[in-house]
């Protein structure tokens, strides 16, 4: 069984905490300034070869995904964190398949 | 909420784990300011106070490995409390931060319970430290306190060259018997007040209070470029400000004050001594008892400040110095050279 894209009730607790409002903002500095960059992060770290860079970049987008219950994006971010410089993109590209697919969750359920 | 809102830094790169802790913090009522990495911290956390700081680990420019690393070895950041908010992989890290100094850790997402209840605590322990400090403060001395913090506390000592004075009103007995006990506490105080301005001012230490007396100690626990001039002026300055003093009792139809000073140097113990319960920060040398017994025959000399030979000898030529002569001082088995400072 795959999981959810994000996880209700996590997401739940934090605009219960920080506010429905504030948690709309965050979405949208996490989609439009945050997440790209770290994809773009992630891919030039690749193409420099810098496994260092990549882990940082990795961890980095790991702890928003689970900030937001965007636990099968984490957990991909994760794999990634730990696992050293990949041999090919193919493993960013689902990434950031997922990626998308989070952030059109997220926007969806932040604006519901 | 927090009764009182404290002053909180947030470090973290990471713009959305910023900017969501931050809210956290100020719906917890606390004031929050932010630093992107950790060499931005650092630079905040020197120019501004704060009351503790929420630390992320994996940073650019610098880590928070560094931050704390840097922080213990800083007297003024050494005790700030710190949380370290991570989402670092493996408890060695955790541990690593531990040992560093951080008070706590709590890993990302941060459990909003969890951050109110850990900040809570930590501000509480910064408040005994804080209170703590304060009581050390103000019984002992701001040096010895320092040196306290920063080498802990033991018994035993270091030799040092130093000198020591020793300070006494005299006829204290007659002046208690002519006023009311009330009188003399306000009296004593007063005293007090102006010789330790006295004697801080000139880069003393006022080490022990007895009576209507006091020893202070110039050169430990912090070494003093010229001990012996130090403690001369502070010497005739205590000389003046009591002087001033009379003006103002004798204005109010009471007695005057008259106070002895011996000023003696050498090289002495400095440190802790008593148990471990209760323990005073002292010197014990030969340069001790010789400026108790100057400041004993102060009286017999009719001369307010004396001072031993190496005392004289430490001065700058031009101080004006009277000799005495080898003097018999009770207790001491040779003679000793006396001279009396001119005021």
């Amino acid at each position: 069984m795959t999981s959810a894209t994000i996880d209700p009730a996590i997401f739940a607790e934090l605009k219960d905490t920080a506010g429905a409002d504030f948690v709309c903002e965050l979405v949208a500095t996490f989609a439009d300034e945050e997440a790209p960059q770290m994809l773009a992060e992630l891919r030039d770290a690749l193409a420099a070869g810098s496994a260092d860079r990549f882990r940082r970049a990795a961890h980095s987008l790991k702890s928003n995904a689970m900030t937001f219950g965007a636990l099968p994006l984490g957990e991909l971010s994760r794999t990634l964190e730990l696992g050293g410089l990949p041999a090919d993109d193919t493993p960013l590209d689902a990434l950031q398949a997922e990626l998308e697919r989070a952030i059109q969750a997220l926007k969806a359920l932040s604006h519901g | 909420m927090a009764e009182s809102g404290a002053r909180l830094l947030v470090a973290d790169d990471n713009k959305v784990n910023r900017l969501l802790l931050g809210r956290s913090l100020e719906v917890l009522g606390h004031r929050v300011a932010m630093a992107e990495n950790g060499r931005v911290a650092l630079e905040m956390l020197r120019r501004e106070s704060f009351d503790l700081l929420l630390l992320d680990m994996e940073m650019p420019e610098m880590s928070g490995f560094q931050v704390l690393e840097q922080m213990v070895a800083d007297q003024r950041l050494r005790d700030l409390p710190v949380i370290v908010t991570s989402s670092l992989e493996g408890a060695a890290h955790v541990a690593r931060c531990i040992e560093l100094g951080a008070d706590d850790y709590l890993p990302k997402p941060v459990n909003p319970v969890l951050l109110k209840a850990r900040i809570n605590s930590s501000l509480e322990k910064k408040r005994l430290r804080d209170q703590q400090k304060e009581l050390v403060r103000r019984f002992a001395t701001s040096e010895v306190a320092e040196d306290l913090q920063r080498s802990g506390f033991a018994l035993g000592g270091k030799r040092i060259h130093g000198t020591v004075m020793f300070c006494d009103i005299r006829g204290f007995t007659s002046i208690t018997e002519a006023q009311s006990p009330e009188e003399t506490i306000e009296l004593l105080n007063t005293f007090y007040t102006l010789m330790f301005d006295a004697i801080t001012g000139a880069g003393g230490v006022v080490n022990q209070m007895v009576g209507d007396g006091l020893m202070s100690i110039f050169g430990a626990p912090l070494p003093l470029a010229d001990a012996c001039g130090s403690a001369v002026r502070a010497a005739r300055e205590m000389i003046e400000l009591i002087e001033m003093l009379n003006v103002e009792r004798q204005a109010g139809g009471r007695m005057p004050l008259k106070i002895g000073i011996g000023i003696a140097t050498g090289s002495m113990i400095a440190g802790y001594t008593g148990t471990h319960s209760r323990a005073t920060y002292t010197c014990i040398g030969d340069a001790v008892n010789l400026a108790a017994r100057l400041e004993g025959y102060t009286k017999e000399a009719g001369r307010p400040i004396l001072i031993d030979a190496d005392t004289a000898a430490g001065l700058d030529t031009g101080q004006s110095l009277e000799a005495l002569g080898a003097v018999q001082l009770k207790g001491k088995a040779a003679t000793v050279d006396v001279f009396a400072v001119s005021v």
